[in-house]
């Protein structure tokens, strides 16, 4: 349903502030969404000014920092820095984006940064992701096929059949669209969101895959499928550059011409 | 029918103790950047609630117009007033708008202009037509009245 206010559990508090050292030339503020699930308090914003001469360019470089240097319970995922892994998307600067991947330059005064919206807090920055991979789980995202592979190598594709995943196997499911949807955002529980419903549209554009006609039907759903309304902060927002909107207009497109 | 996630919305502190945890910020404007792609979204949704409530003003003036001379010229002297003009005035700019993003979501349900370039200047277009448009039709409108 729409929601458009946090409940009162949620609301965001001010929380502490944490001071450059003195002789500090380049300051910048980075305001941090905090929770601590053994405090029994609301979340709050801490603010930590940082020396940007003694810290990376990234974002990640400076939550880092942060951890080492200033606040060890600050709390995120994180792993190989370079926009691969997924783990460190957050809504940086009203955005969602790849830590690793965002200079803090790009950002212009204070750099707020939260968990991916809309999400159960598990700690900090750590949203639950349980529901989004109970969906990528879902759309069964392997190859599937009633033919059997050659016996004395793979299946092979032409290069026009490889190009068509081009843009989709790219997706490393960080979650940044998906979280970035009003529509998923309200109607989460049901619909699909755009980074499962990209994976889903990776099979059915496989041609290897033969399941393309059950993976339809599985989609065949008001809320599935149908609670995308071409908002586009999936697009905008990808770390990777990737278009789900549009995988998303495919797989209804396939929908209509199926009908004939 | 109860939201599924609800079930996430607990989860356990370092002792193991059932903890009730906060939903993430997520609204457009206080946590969200407002975006050209979501607020041509935002507007098409206003403009449609709009263009539900204008068309009963539309309906109203008909059956008034049915009614007789005593109840059109009480509905004429309403829509001429300074609050009918602005009334109808936004019911124009929401008709232009949601004719003209309508097209745009027609394009992409054709599976046209889902590049990100693409929809920037889409949205772009939609708004300047929509100005272009109600200015056109006002001055002509103003003109003949």
């Amino acid at each position: 349903m729409a929601e458009f206010t946090l409940p009162k559990n949620s609301k965001v508090g001010v929380g502490k502030t944490y001071k450059a050292p003195t002789g500090a030339k380049r300051v910048k503020e980075f305001k941090v969404y905090r929770w601590n699930p053994d405090d029994g308090k609301n979340p709050t914003t801490d603010t930590y000014e940082i020396d940007l001469d003694a810290c990376g360019p990234m974002v990640l470089d400076a939550i880092i920092k942060i951890k080492n240097e200033i606040d060890s319970s600050l709390t995120f995922r994180r792993s190989c820095r370079e926009g691969i892994c997924g783990s460190c998307a957050m809504n940086i600067d009203g955005t969602n984006t790849l830590a690793c991947l965002k200079p803090i330059d790009d950002v212009k005064g204070a750099v707020a940064i939260n968990p991916l919206p809309h999400m159960p807090v598990v700690k900090d920055l750590v949203p639950d992701l349980t529901q989004a991979y109970a969906q990528y789980r879902s759309i069964e995202p392997w190859l599937q096929s009633e033919t059997a592979a050659p016996p004395d190598g793979e299946r092979l594709q032409s290069k026009e059949e490889r190009a068509e995943l081009d843009g989709l196997w790219e997706c490393i499911m960080c979650f940044c669209c998906t979280t970035s949807c009003p529509s998923y955002w309200w109607n989460g529980d049901r619909y699909l969101g755009p980074a499962v419903l990209m994976a889903a549209y990776r099979w059915i554009a496989d041609s290897r895959d033969e399941h393309t006609g059950q993976r339809l039907d599985a989609l065949e759903d008001p809320f599935k499928l149908y609670r995308c309304h071409t908002i586009m902060n999936c697009t905008q927002t990808c770390p990777k550059g990737l278009n789900p909107a549009k995988a998303i207009g495919k797989v209804k497109q396939l929908m209509l011409e199926r009908q004939g | 029918m109860k939201d599924v996630r609800e079930a996430l919305m607990v989860g356990r502190n370092t002792q193991g103790k059932l903890v009730r945890r906060p939903i993430s910020p997520f609204m457009i404007g206080s946590a969200y950047k407002p975006q050209l792609s979501s607020m041509t979204s935002i507007f098409h949704r206003i403009t449609g609630v709009a263009l539900g409530l204008g068309t009963i003003l539309l309906t109203l003036w008909l059956v008034c117009a049915a009614a007789g001379d005593g109840a059109f010229s009480i509905i004429q002297a309403v829509l001429a007033s300074w609050i009918g003009l602005i009334i109808l005035f936004g019911f124009t700019v929401a008709l232009f708008y949601h004719f003209c993003n309508g097209i745009r979501h027609l394009s992409w349900d054709a599976g046209k202009g889902f590049e990100l370039p693409d929809m920037h200047k889409s949205g772009r277009v939609v708004f300047a037509a929509t100005l272009a448009l109600t200015v056109i039709f006002w001055a002509i409108g103003l003109y003949i009245w």
